[in-house]
């Protein structure tokens, strides 16, 4: 049953369009897949290799706006930004590596901080290139309904969930949590440390650049405060990360899940609604608080209070 | 001619905006040194300052300057409840990642500048003082001067108070016992333990010290500046680019790294255009990461060294 969990649930997602669910149903569940695509990113990086980033929103923001110019200059389908993505976010991850990952630890966060503020300013300034604060839109949408985003957004979650995988069951996977775990230690066991570190920026950043490419494409509407914030896209996929559990298959995709309707249910209530933000950095302090290894990692000490109550009992 | 007079004028300016980016950078810096933290809420905690300073000068009239005798403790005790009842639970947690803590203060910098946004909205406020406009000219004091140059009156205020708190946190951290037993924490924080030093208590003393520094800047920043719920962020990226210029932890460092700070951009904002300033900003931290990734107080130690 457990070893063949993610096929049941993918065999159920590829029902879920003919079900004729409306189409804010399908927005969320789009957007629950896209965070699960970026959290899992992100905790190639974060959580397996330990270098904890604050600057995905670089990554993301990076492949939206390859996707974007890609229409707006050569005029030709912002799909191809998929495929230009992993060249360029490649790129990009190969200098961003060499800059901050000779950097350790909270060096590397604040590099990467500062990597996504400077992306933000950059794009805002080169009004030339990038259109400024006034966006990229694109003016034919590919589909009206949202049945064909979902799919291709499934393959995608599919597709990093199975590379995730393989890769962390691979060689390069232990040598991540080798490092991860003591730099120094795997350094000398003949680890080099720098290029596998730079390998996992390279994986984690390309398919956060998909993800980006793919919100490009699916909102048809870009500007660099929609794709580069620090709290709305940096923060969050922290969040995502470490409200499902860091350094597991699910933990990305379970945070997602509760992110993306959290974020829709308390925008949409009254009053509290304008507070959205304080409400999450409550949730992410009581994370770190309580379940500071997320709900997946945590999940035998969730249980505990309820298997304790039932031995009392019996 | 002119064109000396355009790149003095902005010296002074930035030399000014960076006396004042130097007490942002100290209260960081201190943080930082002590605890191993990066404090993400820094700007945030200005920001509440800031508010206090504003509602003091709206209500009761209250000049900017002197609510920092009452903003500063506010916030010394606040920090004291911060550290006592998050911070230090937290430092105990176990888990897989290894940044919990700056995680926390990012969630803290969320939810202050969001309740900011609720209780006082996003407008942008200012304290419009008496002296805003007035301003001291070259050529009133020598007026064959070749050039014209201007003083800011709450320019000059503001940096000569903060060049005062700056030698006041100076003299308390070399002369005072719990000034030496912070250096010493931020030294090596199991040597200060073996030595007697009560670590617990240092750390609050210095997360309180770290944010009075942060409210006197706040104050000291309201009467040249304008306040809005949002502006935490871009001086929580100011304290931790010159935290990383001056060398994690070092006041030293902080201190020039302040200064260099505010002489570059205010450099980027006349030479190249105001909205490039936050890029010369971080152009200065990545260039800083590659070229100099212990900051300056690398330099200083080798200097002292003799090396």
């Amino acid at each position: 049953m457990k070893k063949h969990l993610p096929l049941i649930i993918f065999a159920g997602l590829c029902v879920v369009p003919f079900m004729d669910l409306s189409s804010y149903v399908m927005h969320i569940l789009i957007l629950v897949l896209m965070w699960s695509v970026i959290g899992m990113a992100w905790n190639i990086l974060g959580g397996y290799t330990g270098q904890v980033s604050f600057g995905h929103a670089a990554f993301f923001g990076f492949g939206a706006y390859t996707a974007g110019l890609l229409y707006y200059h050569l005029e030709i389908s912002a799909w191809w930004g998929i495929p230009a993505c992993v060249v360029i976010l490649t790129a990009l991850s190969l200098v961003v590596g060499y800059i901050c990952l000779r950097l350790r630890g909270a060096y590397f966060a604040l590099a990467t901080l500062a990597l996504g503020e400077i992306c933000r300013v950059t794009a805002e300034n080169l009004v030339d290139f990038t259109q400024g604060n006034m966006g990229i839109m694109i003016r034919e949408r590919t589909w009206v309904e949202k049945t064909w985003f979902f799919y291709i957004i499934l393959f995608i979650a599919a597709g990093t969930f199975i590379l995730i995988k393989t890769v962390m069951e691979s060689k390069l996977g232990y040598y991540f949590v080798a490092i991860r775990e003591d730099q120094d230690a795997a350094e000398s066991l003949g680890i080099d440390t720098t290029f596998y570190k730079t390998i996992s920026l390279c994986l984690s950043g390309v398919l956060t650049g998909i993800a980006g490419a793919f919100f490009m494409n699916y909102m048809g509407y870009i500007d660099p405060g929609v794709v580069f914030p620090l709290y709305d896209i940096s923060i969050t996929t922290v969040m995502v990360v470490m409200v499902g559990g860091a350094a597991t298959y699910w933990g990305p995709i379970v945070g997602a899940v509760i992110m993306v309707f959290l974020a829709e249910e308390i925008r949409s209530l009254p009053y509290i609604g304008a507070a959205h933000m304080t409400v999450f950095g409550v949730i992410l302090i009581l994370i770190i608080l309580f379940l500071p290894n997320g709900i997946v990692g945590d999940f035998r000490k969730l249980l505990k209070p309820f298997k304790s109550k039932k031995g009392a009992s019996s | 001619m002119e064109q000396y007079e355009l790149f003095l004028q902005t010296l002074i300016a930035g030399f000014m905006l960076g006396g004042l980016y130097a007490l942002i950078g100290l209260g960081m810096a201190l943080i930082m040194g002590v605890m191993r933290v990066i404090n993400l809420a820094h700007g945030d905690f200005m920001m509440i300052a800031m508010y206090i300073a504003y509602w003091l000068f709206t209500l009761f009239e209250i000049d900017p300057y002197v609510s920092v005798f009452i903003a500063a403790p506010a916030l010394f005790l606040f920090g004291l409840v911060i550290q006592k009842y998050l911070l230090t639970p937290v430092m105990k947690v176990e888990s897989i990642l290894p940044h919990n803590l700056v995680i926390l203060t990012v969630g803290l910098a969320m939810v202050f500048s969001n309740l900011a946004t609720v209780f006082f909205t996003g407008d942008y406020r200012s304290t419009p003082v008496s002296y805003a406009s007035n301003a001291w000219y070259l050529t009133d004091y020598w007026p064959e001067s070749p050039i014209e140059l201007s003083l800011s009156m709450p320019w000059t205020l503001s940096f000569v108070v903060a060049v005062i708190i700056t030698i006041a946190l100076w003299i308390f951290l070399t002369k005072t016992d719990t000034g030496k037993s912070i250096r010493a924490t931020a030294q090596d924080v199991d040597a200060a333990l073996l030595l007697g030093v009560n670590v617990n208590r240092v750390r609050m003393v210095t997360f309180g010290i770290g944010l009075v520094l942060v409210a006197a800047a706040g104050c000291l920043f309201i009467p040249i500046y304008y306040l809005y719920p949002a502006l935490g962020k871009q001086f929580t990226n100011v304290g931790f680019v010159i935290t990383v210029i001056g060398g994690m932890g070092s006041t030293n460092g902080a201190v020039i790294g302040g200064l260099i700070l505010g002489i570059f951009e205010s450099m980027t904002a006349t030479y190249i255009g105001m909205g490039w300033a936050p890029v010369g900003r971080f152009a200065i931290f990545v260039a800083a990461l590659i070229f100099l990734p212990g900051g300056i107080a690398s330099i200083i130690r080798r200097r002292r060294l003799g090396k």
